[in-house]
C-alpha cells in the first residue's frame, strides 16, 4: 500500500467501523459496531476496498455479514442477561404459574367433586387429592392432575422466593420500599430498571392501570388513583378518601428510589424515613 | 403497479398472496420455494398488497427502521440487496438475529432508530429506500434524521401508528401533524391507510427534498 492510499485511507474511514478491525479479529468488529458512531454515513464499502480491509465489495458484505450477526447476537444476550431482566422474566413466571394453577385447581375440584365425597376447592383442594389413593384408571388420573397443580403451585413459590432474594441486590431502594415482588412488578411493566427510573412520578402511580388510564384519557371515566402500588400497605391500608394523597407520595419515593437504584445504587435510610412520616401525616387526617 | 422482481402473488388455499423467495423463518406456509408473505403481520406487505406505488423494483440497498423479530425484513432481504436492519429492543432482536444469520444480505444491529449517529459508522450512504416501523413518538423526527441515509432519488417507505403518537387524539388528525413535520424534509408521494390490515395505520410513501 503505497503513501498516497495510506493518507486517503485515514482521513476517509476515520469513523468506519473497520478502520481499526482486522478482518480475523471478532471482538474488535463487536466493539467498533457496539461502541463506535459517525455523524454521517458514508460510502463504506467503497471505502473498506479501497483501505484494504475486502478485496472487493462482495467480500466486505461477507465481513460485514459475520461482524454484525456476531455483534448484535453478543450484545442481544449482554441486554437480555442484565440482572433487571432476569427478575422480569421470573416475576411473569410466576405470575403464570399461580394463573395455571389456580386454573387447574378449579378443573381437579369438578372431577375430584364428581369422584370422592369430600373434594375442597383451590390449591388446598388439589394438595389433598393429590395424597389420594387411586383405586380406578380415571380416579388416577384425576390424582396425577392434582400432583402436577401441586408441582405448578410449588414451582410458584419457588420463584417468588428467588425473587425475594435476588431482587435486593438489583434495586435495594425499590425493594426496602416496595418489597420484592411490588419492586420486581414496577420493574416489569416498565421494561426495566433503566426505564422505570426515566419514567415521571404521574406514570409510576399508574403503571399496571393502563385500562382505566386509556378510558379516562379518552374521556369515558376518572383517573386512576393507582395501578399495581394499590398492593402496597400505604396505599391499601389508607382510608379510601386520602388513597390518591397516599398513592402520588408513594408514586414520588418510588420514582426517586428507582433512580438512586439505577444512578447510584446505595441504600439510602432517609429516604424512607421522609415517606413513613409524609404517610403518617396524611392517614392522621383520618383522626381530625 | 408491478411487484418488486423476486415478489410474486401465489395461489394458496385458493387466494392470491404474496411470497418472496427464501429460508422460512416463522412457520409461513410455503409453496415450493415460495414464502408466504402475510399482509395482515407485515405493514410493507400490506403497502404492496394493497396497490401502492412503493417504487419498489428489487435489488436495492435498504435500511430497515423497527425490524422487529425480522418478520418483514426477511422478505425485504428476500428481494432486495444490502439490507440494514435496526432494532431497539433485545427480545425481538435475539430473534432478529437468527433470520439474519442466514441471509448474506441482511445486517442486524441492535440500536436506537431515534440516534443514526450511533449506527452511521455502519450503515452506507446513499440508500435507496429507508423502511420506516417504529412504534415510537416522534415517527416523523426518525424520518427525519435517517434521510442522511438516503440518495436523492431514494424512497422513504413508513408505515405511521397513530396510537403511538397519541392514543387519544383522533388518528386522522395525528396523521396530518405527522406529515406537516415529514414535509420539512421529504415530498409526500403517496399515502394510504392500511386499515384492512392493521389498524389506526398510514402508509406513506415520500421522497427525501434537496438539502
Amino acid at each position: 500500500m503505497g503513501v498516497y492510499t495510506r493518507d486517503m485511507t485515514d482521513e476517509s474511514t476515520a469513523s468506519a467501523w473497520f478502520r481499526d478491525v482486522t478482518p480475523s479479529d471478532a471482538d474488535a468488529a463487536r466493539d467498533a459496531i457496539d461502541d463506535g458512531g459517525a455523524a454521517d454515513p458514508a460510502d463504506w464499502p467503497a471505502r473498506a476496498v479501497a483501505s484494504g480491509f475486502a478485496a472487493d465489495e462482495a467480500a466486505y458484505y461477507d465481513r460485514l455479514h459475520e461482524a454484525t450477526v456476531t455483534a448484535t447476537r453478543a450484545a442481544v444476550r449482554e441486554r437480555e442477561r442484565a440482572d433487571d431482566q432476569q427478575l422480569i422474566h421470573c416475576i411473569r413466571a410466576m405470575d403464570d404459574a399461580e394463573r395455571t394453577a389456580n386454573e387447574l385447581a378449579e378443573r381437579v375440584a369438578e372431577w375430584a367433586g364428581a369422584l370422592f365425597d369430600d373434594a375442597d376447592t383451590g390449591v388446598a383442594g388439589a394438595r389433598s387429592v393429590a395424597e389420594r389413593d387411586a383405586e380406578t384408571a380415571a380416579e388416577r388420573r384425576a390424582v396425577s392432575l392434582a400432583e402436577r397443580v401441586v408441582d405448578m403451585a410449588d414451582e410458584a413459590d419457588d420463584l417468588r422466593a428467588y425473587i425475594e432474594r435476588a431482587a435486593p441486590a438489583v434495586t435495594p431502594n425499590l425493594c426496602r420500599m416496595a418489597g420484592p415482588v411490588l419492586a420486581a412488578r414496577l420493574i416489569a411493566l416498565a421494561g426495566g430498571l433503566d426505564t422505570l427510573a426515566k419514567k415521571p412520578s404521574g406514570t409510576v402511580q399508574v403503571l399496571g392501570a393502563e385500562d382505566a388510564l386509556f378510558a379516562h384519557l379518552s374521556g369515558r371515566a376518572p383517573s386512576p388513583k393507582h395501578g399495581v402500588i394499590y398492593t402496597h400497605d400505604y396505599v391499601r391500608n389508607t382510608r379510601p378518601a386520602d388513597r390518591g394523597s397516599a398513592a402520588r407520595a408513594l408514586a414520588g419515593k418510588l420514582t426517586i428510589a428507582a433512580r438512586i437504584d439505577h444512578y447510584a445504587g446505595d441504600l439510602r435510610p432517609s429516604l424512607h424515613e421522609e415517606l413513613d412520616d409524609r404517610i403518617a401525616t396524611i392517614r392522621a387526617r383520618a383522626d381530625q | 403497479m408491478t411487484l418488486p422482481e423476486g415478489v410474486s402473488r401465489r395461489r394458496v388455499d385458493d387466494r392470491e398472496r404474496l411470497a418472496t423467495r427464501g429460508e422460512p423463518v416463522y412457520g409461513e406456509p410455503t409453496d415450493g420455494p415460495w414464502r408466504l408473505w402475510d399482509a395482515g403481520r407485515s405493514k410493507l406487505g400490506a403497502m404492496l398488497e394493497l396497490g401502492l406505488d412503493t417504487g419498489l423494483t428489487g435489488g436495492e440497498g435498504v435500511l430497515y427502521l423497527g425490524a422487529a423479530s425480522g418478520t418483514t425484513v426477511s422478505h425485504v432481504a428476500d428481494f432486495a440487496g444490502p439490507t440494514y436492519a435496526v432494532e431497539f429492543a433485545p427480545r425481538p432482536a435475539r430473534d432478529l438475529v437468527d433470520v439474519a444469520a442466514s441471509r448474506p444480505n441482511l445486517f442486524p444491529l441492535l440500536k436506537d432508530a431515534r440516534r443514526p449517529e450511533t449506527y452511521a459508522h455502519v450503515v452506507e450512504s446513499d440508500l435507496d429506500v429507508l423502511i420506516q416501523d417504529v412504534a415510537t413518538r416522534g415517527q416523523a423526527r426518525v424520518a427525519a434524521r435517517n434521510r442522511r441515509f438516503l440518495a436523492s432519488d431514494g424512497r422513504l417507505l413508513a408505515a405511521i401508528k397513530a396510537r403511538s403518537e397519541d392514543v387519544t387524539r383522533e388518528p386522522t388528525a395525528v396523521f396530518e401533524d405527522v406529515l406537516a413535520t415529514l414535509r420539512d424534509r421529504y415530498e409526500i408521494l403517496a399515502t394510504a391507510r392500511l386499515d384492512r390490515y392493521h389498524d389506526d395505520h398510514l402508509a406513506v410513501v415520500a421522497r427525501p427534498l434537496a438539502e
